[in-house]
């Protein structure tokens, strides 16, 4: 009754890049700096760690020029979890990409977060196995990093503030650009695919579906439980959760805490059980009060 | 016939397209009260500990258990098949194998993503033409009890079993689109079921 596979396997397909992100939807993906935080945030339910030497929160007060974490810190972490351990390269650096990939992380954050080390080209990320997440912050944006290869968009937000108003703003940009092009006659998509600077294929596909064709997370700013199910009422597929749970007073909660506020992100009386006595959330920062140059969301546009 | 898909988190969409495309009505269950409504029940494809974080933490362990006792027809991918299973091999300490399915598990059993890959896999069962299907960080089957019926296998493992009306795969026929295990599924919840175990 019984039979082979025929033996013909491929990886690194488009298929297999995005598959991986459809699995973590309805997921939390914590940022995480020690092997120990990796535990907790497994310990807790994270679908996916993202490995770093410094959280978002971090890198800002700290300022100086953000790279890929030392590659010892990142085999540490994948060896103390089971789930999936993400790692960052900065905006358009394809040999730290390619040393990520020789490690065995299982996703790519080509991130604004670090300092990006090409004005003007991303990595082209067609040629690898691993797949890569990259941020955007309206539809356009995400259009150019899909025709690069990314399988997995966040939006940007404003990472490491603990406001979520970027993540908001951003989300909502990108479903209101999915809702006109949804509406648009197949004639108008050309116009469209130009004023976005977008692949024509990558804009009718996104236009019959009535999403983009690849996973879409939020990020950026995310603190508590409320900011988790306030991502996904909007419509975003599941949450990254930076500094927003190791720079809070009790993490493992807050973490536990983000897990079911986003899978019953519509279920107010459950969240407001959910959200009970998480102790200190991070102290946030007033966007308003950044200069435009500590805007990390405005890097690799 | 309710189908419900438990929907704490995973690759849910990807089975709800197929479902619907079979004529099927499906449903989220993500509490108590939506699993009463299901007489079948599918488990997607995600991150196993987290789904077991959920169940555990929302007490979803002793209705699920009291269903699939009364009857509950389950169809299981990659994760949902690392819950239903009997061990674990190399779970976490403690980590929740609801003990359903009468196999043993190993996660994550190829390697990181990069060793993800799509097949063509032979499963006779349900027709002469292989199945598309994509094994996601997947899991392998490492033993089964005398009343599993393998229907396919990769690199001499089973990938796809029966037990009684459960049907369990470590891969995604739902992410390359193909229904045929999705329907060889329903068709056994009927009131004749065909083959079984």
């Amino acid at each position: 009754m019984s039979a082979e596979t025929n033996g013909h396997v491929v990886t690194g397909s488009p298929r297999i890049k995005r598959g991986l992100a459809e699995m973590l939807k309805g997921g939390v993906i914590m940022d995480v700096v020690t092997p120990d935080q990796a535990e907790i945030a497994q310990e807790a339910g994270a679908v996916a760690v993202m490995a770093l030497e410094r959280v978002p929160a971090d890198i800002r007060r700290d300022g100086g020029v953000a790279r890929m974490s030392d590659p010892a810190l990142i085999t540490a972490i994948i060896g103390a979890v089971s789930i999936p351990v993400m790692a960052k390269c900065r905006i358009g650096h394809f040999v730290e990409a390619q040393i990520l990939q020789a490690l065995g992380v299982d996703y790519i954050d080509e991130s604004e977060v670090l300092t990006p080390a090409d004005e003007e080209h991303h990595v082209d990320k067609w040629p690898f196995t691993v797949p890569f997440v990259c941020g955007a912050r309206d539809l356009g944006e995400a259009f150019r990093r899909i025709s690069e290869g990314a399988a997995m968009i966040r939006t940007k937000g404003e990472a490491g503030t603990g406001n979520v108003v970027e993540a908001v703003r951003h989300m909502r940009a990108v479903s209101q650009g999915i809702r006109r092009l949804h509406g648009l006659r197949d004639d108008e998509l050309p116009a469209a695919a130009k004023e976005l600077g977008a692949p024509l294929e990558l804009v009718r596909e996104t236009a019959r579906l009535g999403r983009l064709p690849v996973v879409n997370f939020s990020a950026g700013g995310l603190a508590t439980p409320a900011d988790a199910a306030l991502m996904m009422q909007l419509g975003c597929d599941g949450n990254f959760v930076g500094s927003g749970i190791f720079k809070s007073g009790d993490p493992k909660r807050r973490a536990k805490a983000i897990v079911a506020a986003t899978t019953y992100f519509d279920k107010p009386d459950m969240l407001a059980e959910i959200s009970a006595d998480l102790g200190e959330p991070m102290v946030g920062i007033e966007i308003a009060t950044l200069g435009r140059e500590e805007l990390l969301a405005a890097r690799g546009i | 016939m309710g189908v419900g898909v438990l929907a704490l988190q995973g690759d849910v969409r990807e089975h709800l397209v197929v479902l619907r495309a079979l004529g099927a009505e499906p449903r989220l269950v993500r509490t108590a009260a939506d699993l009463a409504a299901c007489t079948a029940l599918v488990l997607p494809g995600g991150e196993s500990t987290t789904m077991a974080r959920l169940i555990e933490a929302f007490q979803l362990e002793p209705p699920l258990r009291a269903a699939i006792a009364a009857g509950l027809a389950c169809l299981s991918t990659c994760a949902g098949t690392i819950l239903l299973a009997r061990t674990i091999e190399d779970g976490l300490p403690g980590q929740l194998a609801l003990g359903v399915l009468d196999i043993a598990v190993r996660r994550n059993a190829f390697g990181p993503q990069r060793e993800s890959f799509e097949a063509e896999l032979a499963v006779p069962a349900v027709g002469s033409e292989p199945v598309p299907v994509a094994f996601i960080r997947a899991p392998t089957i490492e033993a089964v009890g005398p009343g599993v019926e393998v229907l396919a296998t990769h690199l001499g493992k089973p990938a796809a079993i029966r037990q009684g009306r459960h049907l369990a795969l470590t891969f995604h026929p739902e992410i390359t689109g193909d229904s045929r295990l999705h329907a060889l599924f329903l068709r056994g919840l009927g009131p004749t079921p065909e083959g079984g175990g």
